[in-house]
């Protein structure tokens, strides 16, 4: 589905078609990958023409997917699923939030936001849901590395030690620190 | 001469000062490390934000770097009341990626212990409400006095009494103790008795009345457009339960009706747990009625380097809270690509706002008491 048309193709679904119920609301990261097949080529070797086996490669991946399951309620019919994919895993990560015709995908896409970094447009309220908010990186992409002071989080402990130093410094001189 | 005791700042007024309250995370009625940041106008809420994350270790992606078999004790751990429905809803998903079938004394084991789950479940949440109203508490030991001898038989089977850990793909990890069954006829017989006696005392009780009525109403059509699930859905009367809908396991051979509420509030909900629990007692009568001999696991199943083919499943079973899901990707390998759990307790916490705009601060504690939350599913 493309992104430009998802709203109107949800509304669709919701409205038309029943679809009054989103159940699931997640994100997939691809990154880009080196897939390698297996292809028979007809080939002219020495004049003669044969078959020759030749490895060919291919990228496949570099987005970020977002998938969305729709049952209906009312019809017990189900599950419908959507599936949107942001141009790339860097700068275009926009994608149109489905929120307003589903509130069910209010806390979910926040949670793919905070853990894949896909930037709802549309969202009434795209904060970060459960890392803290000065947190910058998205622990669910393929390619996160955790940080190496996984335990260090901002407080006032550095800024207390320099004052105490200072403090030992001024009173009994540089030898006693 | 003025009259009020305390000097305003010049333009203020008294009635546009709102005050701003942090409940929790360590505050005894939000059921774990959650807090909610609430603007008051006096005792009035006008203003709601939940927040959480607390308890967040990133449980999907643990999984993804573990086998298949190696999530399911994690899955244990994430609604820790209820782990044996934790487990079969992973299981369901596994079994619809790879196509595995089930046995059917173990498809019976499954509907017991996953019954056996909701009426404990159910009862503690009753418990848990009337202590939140202030009930200190007397139902809470009555509903744990139950839960006891429910945990006791989970202890018998499976060796834990909350971290069971007991499904396994195509089938349950051992077979029941000699003797197990019958225990459980004991204790599924005398179950009714309990609900009759906390329905004397509680159900008509003028405060528990005067405090859940016409509280923390849902309309049918904000739970149905805001994916609540579970006792809180079919309270604003909505007919939907998976168990009839998906007829996932071997739910179409039992006979039992789907209570319904019509007022879609905190008694509603309170009400539908009890008439729940009476209808789990009847599909327990039936199963352990019907329960065959025969394996209790597909023996064609690999345990060791179970890999299954590329492709994706979504299975989803009706928790004692909700909808709870898992949506899996294989990629071919020992480990899910993606593994992905629907919370049931995180989504009906989306209009826990809505419910409580225009209440007291006093019934923000009880409407969410009705919601059922664990905090392990919530931030997982």
């Amino acid at each position: 589905m493309s992104p430009e048309h998802a709203f109107a193709v949800a509304t669709f679904l919701r409205d038309q078609r029943g679809f009054d119920y989103c159940s699931n609301v997640t994100g997939v990261d691809w990154p880009v990958k080196e897939v390698s097949q297996k292809v028979k080529v007809k080939k002219l070797v020495d004049g003669v023409e044969t078959e020759v086996e030749e490895v060919q490669k291919s990228l496949t991946g570099g987005y970020l997917e977002v998938v969305y399951h729709l049952y209906s309620m009312e019809q017990k019919t189900g599950p419908v699923i959507l599936r949107m994919r942001t141009q790339d895993r860097a700068e275009g990560v926009h994608l149109p939030s489905l929120t307003p015709i589903w509130r069910s995908a209010d806390f979910q896409e926040r949670e793919i936001f905070d853990l894949y970094g896909v930037i709802f447009d549309g969202h009434p309220d795209l904060r970060r849901i459960l890392m803290w908010d000065e947190f910058t990186d998205h622990p669910m992409r393929r390619d996160y590395v955790e940080p190496d002071d996984y335990e260090y989080e901002p407080t006032a402990h550095d800024e207390v030690l320099r004052k105490t130093e200072a403090h030992y410094a001024n009173k009994f001189g540089d030898s006693a620190v | 001469m003025s009259t009020t005791a305390i000097a305003l700042p010049p333009g203020a007024s008294l009635t546009d000062n709102l005050l701003e309250v942090s409940m929790g995370p360590q505050h005894p009625s939000t059921h774990g490390v959650f807090r909610m940041d609430v603007a008051l106008d006096g005792e009035t809420v006008v203003k709601l934000k939940p927040i959480f994350g607390y308890l967040h270790r990133n449980h999907e992606k643990i999984a993804e770097d573990e086998t298949y078999l190696g999530s399911m004790p994690y899955t244990d751990r994430l609604d820790y009341f209820c782990s044996l429905t934790n487990n079969w809803a992973y299981a369901l998903a596994v079994e619809t990626l790879a196509g595995i079938t089930v046995p059917e004394r173990a498809e019976y084991l499954r509907v017991i212990t996953a019954e056996l789950t909701r009426l404990q479940n159910h009862a503690c949440l009753i418990g848990f409400l009337m202590q939140d109203m202030g009930a200190s508490g007397t139902p809470l030991m009555y509903a744990f006095r139950e839960r006891e001898k429910i945990l006791d038989l989970f202890e018998s089977l499976t060796g834990a009494r909350m971290m069971c850990n007991y499904m396994r793909f195509g089938g349950c990890r051992v077979d029941p103790p000699a003797g197990w069954l019958a225990q459980t006829q004991q204790v599924v017989d005398a179950f009714p008795r309990f609900l009759d006696e906390f329905e004397n005392l509680l159900s008509s009780n003028e405060i528990l009345m005067a405090r859940t009525q016409g509280i923390g109403i849902v309309s049918r059509e904000l739970a149905i457009n805001a994916g609540i699930t579970g006792p809180l859905l079919r309270a604003a009367g909505v007919n939907y339960d998976l168990r009839k809908v998906d007829k996932y396991g071997i739910y179409d051979r039992f006979s039992f009706r789907i209570p319904l509420g019509d007022h879609g509030d905190v008694y509603d909900r309170y009400m539908i747990r009890l008439l729940e629990m009476r209808e789990s007692c009847k599909i327990l009568q039936q199963a352990l009625r019907d329960i065959p001999e025969g394996p209790f696991t597909d023996p064609k199943t690999k345990i060791r380097n179970f890999r299954p083919k590329p492709g994706e499943a979504y299975g989803r079973i009706e928790a004692p809270k909700g909808e709870l899901g898992f949506y899996l990707i294989s990629d071919g390998s020992p480990n899910p690509y993606r593994y992905r759990v629907r919370p049931s307790s995180l989504i009906n916490l989306t209009i826990l706002e809505d419910m409580c705009l225009g209440h007291n601060i006093a019934d923000v504690v009880i409407i969410l008491g009705s919601i059922d939350i664990v905090m392990g599913e919530v931030d997982r």
